[in-house]
């Protein structure tokens, strides 16, 4: 009776303890993954389940459309007291904006210090446009950023860390293994350290960038990377910093170095 | 003159032992001394810690089956960051496991897992500073818990 009960007790805790949901299927040899792997990085796409690629990958199915087409009508749309649109300077996006996105957050002289890709469409907008920037997060400002990032779908990230962008990239770098928040995690412990394993039900992935603008399923909308690392930030109880700030831009740029060879996938589809 | 050869031998001796050391601290962190402190090891609280209040903190304030599997079968899905928990009352004594839960970091300063009684923490939001993540009973209550489980 006794070792009965207690063959029962194990049962359970062997259930319990067994990953009670499997993976999302992921084979490295698959040709159809090859796009979203470069060495030993892996896209966020490669950790999703596969409704969730399946809405990416369809242009009609993935609800980034929406901001992907504001955005182009945006493009053509003048704006300010300079009655320019973004074409009026650079023409046609497709020509145009090829490889842009791709390299960015990156050193602007102009500006003197290293921007995303966000921040150079406002200062485009105040310079050149004579147009009051649009809000970090709006909507305008995020349709707009994956309009023009998604010119570069399927080249691979290719930011410089190198020459004027050293301090910033190190900047990053310290905040990517910096602890910080009541749970005192640094990036690196979930996803350098522990991609692969689970935190309850949720699948830690590398933390890859590549994708951003992404919209996610837990917003019902599309969203930057700021936010998303503002939530991270808020998720271990660490006091986040505001979007487009020079701490968010800095961790921008490392994260896109770490993602460096990976394709731009931009706009992604997320849980 | 007599004394010049052990001297030099002594300064030989010492400069070894100081590169030796310099050398060992730049392969690996020491652990914190603290950690031999009897205080650190000793209950936080002169209530003796009870293991079923404890329980009750595992699963919610804790949230300790984010990353560790443990003989809770009602609640579904535990992590599997950290090793599974299903023994760890046979393999460390309430000093030990006491001093894993309010500060892990001293024995492995690369750990993932937090400081569960630590109030000195880097940018913790706004409204928490200076608190911790469990409360002194609390963490001699997860300890009586933990230590029920071999």
């Amino acid at each position: 009776m006794k070792t009965s009960l207690i063959a029962l007790a194990a049962l359970f805790v062997a259930l319990a303890g067994s990953a009670a949901q499997a993976d999302p299927p992921f084979d490295p040899k698959d040709p159809k993954m090859a796009p979203y792997i470069s060495g030993d990085k892996r896209s966020g796409y490669t950790f999703a389940e596969p409704e969730t690629r399946a809405m990416q990958d369809d242009e009609f199915l993935n609800p980034a459309s929406l901001w992907v087409e504001k955005g182009e009508a945006l493009w053509t749309k003048p704006d300010g007291k300079a009655n320019r649109s973004c074409s009026s300077c650079h023409g046609k996006a497709e020509d145009n904006m090829k490889g842009v996105g791709s390299v960015y957050p990156k050193y602007d002289i102009h500006a003197g210090t290293v921007i995303n890709l966000e921040q150079r469409i406002n200062m485009c907008r105040e310079k050149h446009m004579a147009a009051t920037p649009w809000k970090y997060e709006s909507e305008p400002l995020l349709a707009m950023t994956t309009f023009v990032k998604m010119q570069s779908r399927g080249m691979p990230v290719q930011v410089q860390i190198d020459g004027p962008a050293v301090s910033y990239f190190e900047n990053g770098r310290r905040f990517y293994y910096e602890r910080r928040g009541m749970n005192d995690l640094a990036c690196k412990h979930c996803h350098e350290d522990n991609w692969g394993n689970h935190v309850r039900t949720e699948l830690l992935s590398q933390g890859m960038t590549n994708g951003f603008p992404t919209y996610r399923l837990k917003w019902q909308k599309l969203g930057s990377l700021h936010r998303r690392l503002a939530g991270c930030n808020e998720e271990i109880r660490a006091e986040p910093y505001p979007l487009g700030s020079r701490e968010y831009v800095d961790l921008e740029l490392y994260l896109a170095w770490r993602a460096q060879g990976l394709q731009v996938e931009t706009p992604s589809v997320r849980k | 003159m007599g004394t010049s050869l052990p001297r030099a031998v002594l300064a030989l001796a010492l400069t070894v032992a100081v590169v030796g050391a310099a050398d060992a601290a730049q392969r690996k962190k020491p652990a914190d001394p603290s950690i031999w402190e009897p205080t650190r090891r000793a209950p936080l609280t002169e209530v003796k810690g009870d293991p079923v209040r404890g329980r009750v903190i595992v699963i919610k304030k804790g949230s300790c089956l984010t990353c560790h599997v443990m003989p809770i079968p009602e609640e579904a899905d535990h992590g599997d960051i950290g090793p599974p928990l299903a023994t760890v009352g046979s393999r460390y004594t309430p000093a030990e496991l006491r001093m894993r839960v309010v500060d892990p970091k001293v024995l492995n300063p690369d750990t993932i897992m937090p400081s569960f009684y630590k109030s000195t923490l880097n940018r913790v939001a706004k409204g928490l500073e200076g608190t911790t993540f469990l409360e002194a009973q609390e963490v001699e209550d997860v300890v009586a818990y933990l230590s029920t489980l071999k």
